[in-house]
């Protein structure tokens, strides 16, 4: 059983913490006036330009091997699906920071990390800022759904297909991989076998 | 199954995040704004939701050099382009403007770096209220009856009765007399800011734009809707118009979170510089009407103080700024 590189799953899990703090700081932090809506807006801002910055270094590591197979016993279509949700997750991990600073340039605004300001992505204009702003949150939500749907499947395969799959991202001993899937009264006793 | 569950769980949880840290719909911008738009959908589509009128105005700040020792934000030295907006108070881009009862300015001075400084200022020199909920009230009872379509005086009256921290507002609001232009009126920034400089030592300030244009009054018209328009863009004509930044510098103990009470006029000032502007065109179509002067965009060397105010201005201009774009994008408005 092959397992992702260790850069590989040490972006995964820095960029799941940091993905799930934005997109909670995003949903908690608009349209709020209370006085801890500024530095929180400060913090997603700054957030976001490292989010950028690990998700490049992340599409860029990720074209430097190839995924460890899924095994036989999921259909094709499934694995196609898996394969395709990979890579919308990759996309919109890229659009959301790409969004954020793009509509800070359509609201004429500087994006300030550390002591420098970074060049605008476009102009300021009104609609393209109501383009991005809309955008940026329909985004976000496509985001938290397919990272959920992504979590789920992933915690399938750990705790009911006990395939293998979810060992292929984590860290520490690898447990063994059943011959066959459970029985269904196996997963519903939750008899811990697995959790030995 | 289980991804179901977990949609579900985090459906309760997005009603938590947009629930918590505070309390309900109450405490949200966007109440700030409906209540400003009088409930129902936007009058206006593609306005900004209060200072609806204005004229967009450019020119430059140059920096007198006596505020650099208060403040690192090197705009206070040299030179540093400033678009602005010169407005009038009310959610009604067509109202005229002359007569009405609050003028504003909005500047973003845009320093060498980068950086800018974003600040929106009133004819009035405080707040008639220090909380943004007791703002919102404030805006309830001025808005419109529907009966009459005109606000009840008994309604502002009894807010006045029910907020005494008002008097100041109104003592100011009853001596009050308009100027016959935009030009020749002093702005205020009302709230506190904290100026930093270069060692962290921190200065709360209140500032003014002063007029160099001598004060004269309005007269008793009639004046055309646009008449303080038409009146800039005649002076533009014959040369650029100036304010003074005027720094009030706060002592301790002074109110620096509350902006419904002013400071003592004996405090020290230093004037930090020169407004100069030097060209006015239409809002429409214009370079500052896609900008939300919101007064928390700021350099690095001054800073919000602490006055809860401050933090709710800035969440209503966003969301007033999100549905005036959103508007824009899907109606093609101004």
């Amino acid at each position: 059983m092959s397992r992702y590189p260790l850069s590989a799953r040490l972006l995964h899990w820095a960029m799941a913490a940091l993905l799930l703090s934005q997109l909670s700081l995003g949903v908690a932090m608009v349209d709020r006036w209370q006085p801890w809506t500024t530095p929180a807006i400060q913090l997603h801002r700054a957030f976001g330009v490292l989010a950028l910055v690990l998700v490049l270094l992340r599409l860029a590591n990720r074209l430097r091997f190839r995924a460890p197979p899924l095994p036989r016993s999921i259909p094709v279509l499934q694995r196609a699906l898996a394969r395709a949700s990979h890579w919308a997750l990759y996309a919109l991990m890229l659009a959301l920071p790409l969004t954020g600073w793009a509509m800070h340039g359509a609201a004429g605004l500087p994006v300030r990390v550390g002591g420098f300001v970074l060049p605008a992505l476009t102009g300021a204009d009104l609609a393209r800022y109501g383009l991005l702003r809309e955008l940026h949150a329909w985004l976000a939500y496509s985001l938290l759904a397919l990272v959920l749907v992504h979590a789920g499947a992933a915690l399938h395969h750990a705790w009911v297909r006990r395939d293998g799959v979810f060992d292929h991202m984590a860290f520490g001993r690898r447990r063994p991989v059943e011959a066959a899937p459970p029985a269904s009264a196996d997963v519903a006793t939750g008899d811990g076998t697995v959790a030995r | 199954m289980l991804i179901v569950l977990l949609l579900a769980a985090v459906a309760i949880g997005i009603a938590i995040l947009r629930g918590a840290f505070g309390t309900g719909a109450e405490h949200r911008a966007s109440s700030i704004i409906d209540t400003m738009q009088g409930g129902g959908e936007a009058l206006h589509a593609g306005f900004r939701r209060a200072h609806a009128r204005g004229l967009c105005v450019s020119g430059r700040f140059i920096g007198s050099g006596d505020a650099a020792a208060l403040s690192s934000a090197p705009l206070f030295e040299g030179e540093s382009p400033v678009l602005g907006r010169l407005s009038v108070g009310g959610g009604n881009p067509a109202a005229p403007e002359a007569t009405a009862g609050v003028r504003s300015m909005a500047l973003a001075i845009t320093q060498a770096d980068g950086q800018q400084w974003r600040m929106a200022m009133n004819t009035p020199p405080m707040l008639a209220v220090g909380t943004p909920e007791a703002f919102h009230e404030q805006l309830r009872a001025m808005a419109s009856d529907p009966a009459t379509g005109k606000p009840d005086p008994a309604r502002i009256a009894a807010f006045f009765e029910a907020h005494p921290e008002s008097a100041a507002f109104r003592a100011w609001q009853a001596g009050y007399r308009a100027s016959d232009s935009w030009a020749n009126t002093r702005y205020h920034s009302a709230n506190a800011f904290v100026l930093v400089d270069a060692d962290g030592q921190r200065q709360p300030v209140r500032w003014a734009m002063v007029p160099e244009a001598p004060f004269a009054p309005l007269g008793d018209g009639p004046h055309t809707d646009d008449a303080l328009s038409q009146e800039f863009q005649q002076r533009l004509a014959d040369g650029p118009v100036r304010w003074t930044l005027r720094l009030q510098l706060a002592e301790p103990g002074d109110p620096v979170d509350d902006g419904s009470r002013p400071w003592p006029d004996t405090r020290r000032t230093v004037d930090a510089g020169t407004v100069k502007l030097t060209y006015a065109r239409a809002q429409q179509g214009g370079d500052c009407n896609g900008l939300n002067f919101d007064p928390l965009v700021l350099p690095e060397g001054i800073e919000p103080s602490a006055d809860p105010v401050l933090h709710a201005r800035r969440a209503a201009y966003a969301e007033s700024l999100r549905r005036r774009a959103r508007e824009t994008l899907l109606e093609g408005a101004p």
